[in-house]
């Protein structure tokens, strides 16, 4: 035995490394199976799967692909969080700072935003994946509507987003967007009936939304909560339904 | 085994390992969509303009790219039905999928011909109307949210004439209840005449059996649903070919 198998032998027979691994590495069905079960991460997978499940040119990767794309906003937005102050006083200086002074600050504000316009072309596309394979078929409707909610969260998420850079595009893109809400009926002063239910430009949906009648400071503390905290707090809840249920329900496929 | 299971015709397992099959898979699309996206990070970046300024809009003030579909929709109807009831019906109608296509063919396998109808609403929905708005709002629309080819300067003076008129005053309604009454009567009868031809179009290239399987909530969902994505054409159609503004019009609400 040479000295390199035996410092090998005894550092995987060792009491520290049997605690952390549970089963070796050589390729037997068994650790194949152990190598998914055995692993909190990889558990999100079954430890067996149908063959046509696994060809790309049946899922396209999208629904995997916008799970990691909100692992990389999650990753350079926490990393963006340090240096950013959801203050309309300092919000755009930040950015300037960040932008400029911070070791790879642009290029983390790069792929923060550029992998949150990914995330919504792929859920799309996921979508319409799963439209055209009939996957939402039973037993697979109520994943389907998760599905659902979740489209109209990534896009809720990215919108939210999108005001914190304080800049001309952030707050009139968000002016524009969030005008909608004023014309909801009864609960925006603009809409059909919102005399009847008394509102007004300071008391009604977009009021709500904004933090006042007027886009400003409240706002960008309001979207930026609602952005870094309580929307991927419920988008992670959904995901883990919708995960959970594929799992459970199993991929769909044509039946043997 | 195999040989066995195949002559009692019992089901043969074709599910292979997960690791290192699919693994293995999804670990190098990750990799390269995660080595386009830094490529793409480094060489391109994100936008930055001047510091928010309230009081200087500009024009024209564009919503995220994935909204414009919606305020494209603005050009041919009021915010509260472009912007809330609509968007709504959007969600609640991509909800109500599973529930209303009965359809069990075509489940987990690409087939367009067991789904035909199916799978070509899903386009005309998707494809065809949402991502075409998409495109309209983004690519040509300028100052004033007039119409613009991508490579036309964007003027900002330039002057459209408003020539749109309501549809009851292009029939000779000039009474005030007399248009209500007619805006009124126009769209019952579209919806009326919208879900009449939906069922009978169901029943022809569907039959009765089918009809009666569907059932009556289903049929009804799926044609007002239906019958209400395809006002957003006729809309459209009226706007650009007749000038038409409103089709109902009230001190409440405008359609």
């Amino acid at each position: 035995m040479s000295l390199l198998d035996k410092i090998k032998s005894d550092i995987v027979e060792s009491h520290v490394w049997k605690a952390i691994f549970r089963h070796g590495y050589e390729d037997t069905p068994r650790n194949r199976v152990m190598m998914v079960t055995a692993n909190v991460f990889l558990h999100l997978h079954p430890a067996k799967v149908r063959r046509h499940a696994v060809r790309m040119r049946f899922t396209w990767c999208m629904g995997g692909l916008t799970f990691l794309m909100f692992l990389v906003t999650v990753v350079t937005g926490i990393y963006l969080m340090f240096y950013y102050r959801p203050v309309a006083e300092y919000a755009y200086a930040d950015m300037k700072y960040l932008e400029f002074d911070m070791p790879f600050g642009m290029l983390m504000r790069n792929m923060h935003r550029w992998s949150a316009h990914a995330m919504i072309v792929f859920v799309w596309l996921h979508m319409f994946r799963v439209f055209l394979t009939g996957s939402y078929k039973p037993p697979r409707e109520f994943n389907w509507i998760v599905g659902v909610l979740l489209l109209v969260l990534t896009l809720l998420l990215s919108f939210t987003g999108y005001l914190l850079p304080w800049d001309q595009l952030a707050i009139w893109a968000v002016t524009v967007g969030s005008n909608m809400a004023r014309a909801t009926p009864l609960l925006g002063y603009e809409g059909p009936f919102a005399d009847f239910v008394g509102a007004n430009p300071i008391y009604d949906a977009r009021a709500f939304l904004f933090g006042g009648g007027e886009i400003g400071p409240h706002t960008l503390l309001r979207f930026y909560i609602l952005h870094c905290i309580f929307i991927p707090l419920v988008a992670s809840i959904l995901m883990a339904v919708h995960f959970w249920r594929i799992r459970r329900d199993g991929f769909s496929g044509p039946s043997l | 085994m195999a040989e066995a299971a195949r002559e009692r015709r019992l089901p043969l397992d074709d599910k292979i390992h997960t690791w290192p099959h699919l693994v293995r898979g999804e670990f190098l699309v990750a990799l390269f969509v995660i080595v386009v996206l830094s490529l793409w990070s480094i060489t391109i970046d994100a936008p930055l303009e001047e510091p928010a300024n309230p009081t200087r809009t500009p024009n024209p003030s564009k919503a995220p790219w994935y909204f414009l579909g919606l305020q494209e929709m603005l050009v041919y109807f009021d915010p509260w039905h472009a912007g809330v009831v609509l968007p709504s019906l959007i969600i609640v109608g991509l909800m109500v999928i599973p529930f209303i296509d009965i359809n069990p063919k075509g489940n987990g396998y690409y087939c367009f011909k067991d789904r035909k109808y199916e799978i070509l609403t899903f386009v005309l929905g998707f494809h065809v109307l949402w991502v075409t708005m998409i495109i309209i709002g983004t690519f040509f629309r300028g100052p004033g949210w007039n119409l613009f080819w991508p490579w036309q300067h964007w003027d900002p003076h330039k002057v459209v004439a408003l020539t749109n008129v309501d549809l009851p005053y292009l029939f000779g309604f000039r009474d005030y209840w007399w248009s209500a009454a007619f805006g009124l009567v126009v769209i019952g009868a579209y919806f009326v005449f919208g879900v009449v031809a939906f069922y009978l179009w169901v029943l022809k290239v569907k039959g009765r059996e089918f009809l009666e399987r569907w059932g009556m909530v289903r049929f009804t969902i799926t044609a007002a649903l239906f019958v209400l994505m395809l006002s957003l054409p006729a809309k459209m159609f009226l706007r650009l070919v007749f000038n038409v503004k409103y089709i109902l019009v009230t001190p409440w609400i405008n359609v």
